[in-house]
């Protein structure tokens, strides 16, 4: 089966590209990242704050199954053009590691089906390899049973 | 290769991904790491014996205190190697793709 994800990541340079084709229209591609209820469904945080707007920002907080908060995560919006592109930093709270940048760009393919470019700027090589050691992702895999849980609960 | 499943089943818990962050920096006793979660405490024990038994975690006893740290060389291993990453994004984006259709039909 063709890969529909792929990771770009060149060793030693601080920056990964992830890129996906959605058998999804754009607009709902679009969506699912500008309207938090549905960025809590497939990301597994809870939304405390989700501002869509030039100098916005925004703070995600994921607990375990116990409702322990396992993970805070927050960053401001430096751009916010609807179907086109997002450019946010992201930063874990509590965590030794500075604040990455991201760029996400969204693009039609044909009526049905659209991509996204994730590009990933993190301080230091180190920095990004650790990222991906861990299986860490610039957005939230805190809560991946929880989110698991959603989808099962969907279908 | 067992061992190499195990590592990224260690990784694959958000806990102990949120317990290898906080030691990447500096070397921290249980206790310490266990004051950073709301998790009790033999949870946090558990999670840090899983750990060092996949020797993502090593153990340095210092005077009294028992030093928790982080094997760089095992987390290299876990780096070459970047299937786990690439599929926690696409289980991800499937789960993304999953609920727009579902939203779509609902509309």
């Amino acid at each position: 089966m063709k890969q529909k994800t792929k990771i770009s990541a060149e060793d030693g340079k601080q920056e990964l590209v992830i890129t996906r084709e959605f058998d999804l229209p754009l607009e709902l591609l679009f969506k699912a990242y500008a309207e938090s209820e549905i960025v809590e469904q497939w990301m597994g945080t809870k939304v405390l704050k989700l501002e869509n707007k030039k100098h916005g920002s925004y703070q995600f907080e994921t607990s375990d199954a116990q409702g322990n908060v396992v993970f805070k995560a927050n960053g401001v919006i430096h751009e916010f053009s609807p179907n086109q592109k997002i450019t946010r930093t992201f930063e874990m709270e509590n965590a030794p590691f500075d604040a990455q940048i991201e760029y996400l760009e969204f693009e039609q393919l044909t009526d049905d089906t659209s991509k996204l470019k994730m590009h990933i700027v993190y301080r230091s090589v180190a920095f990004r390899d650790q990222m991906m050691q861990m299986g860490f992702a610039p957005g939230i895999n805190m809560a991946h049973n929880r989110l698991q849980a959603i989808v099962t609960k969907l279908k | 290769m067992n061992l190499r499943r195990d590592v990224f089943q260690a990784i694959s818990d958000p806990t102990r991904r949120a317990i290898l962050l906080l030691v990447a920096s500096q070397s921290m006793t249980a206790g310490a790491i266990a004051s950073n979660f709301d998790t009790a405490r033999p949870t946090v024990s558990k999670h840090l014996q899983i750990l060092t038994e996949c020797e993502l975690l090593e153990q340095k006893q210092n005077g009294r205190e028992n030093y928790y740290h982080i094997n760089a060389k095992k987390m290299k291993e876990v780096a070459d190697f970047i299937e786990p990453f690439r599929k926690m994004w696409d289980d991800r984006f499937n789960k993304l793709e999953a609920i727009m259709k579902n939203h779509k039909t609902k509309q």
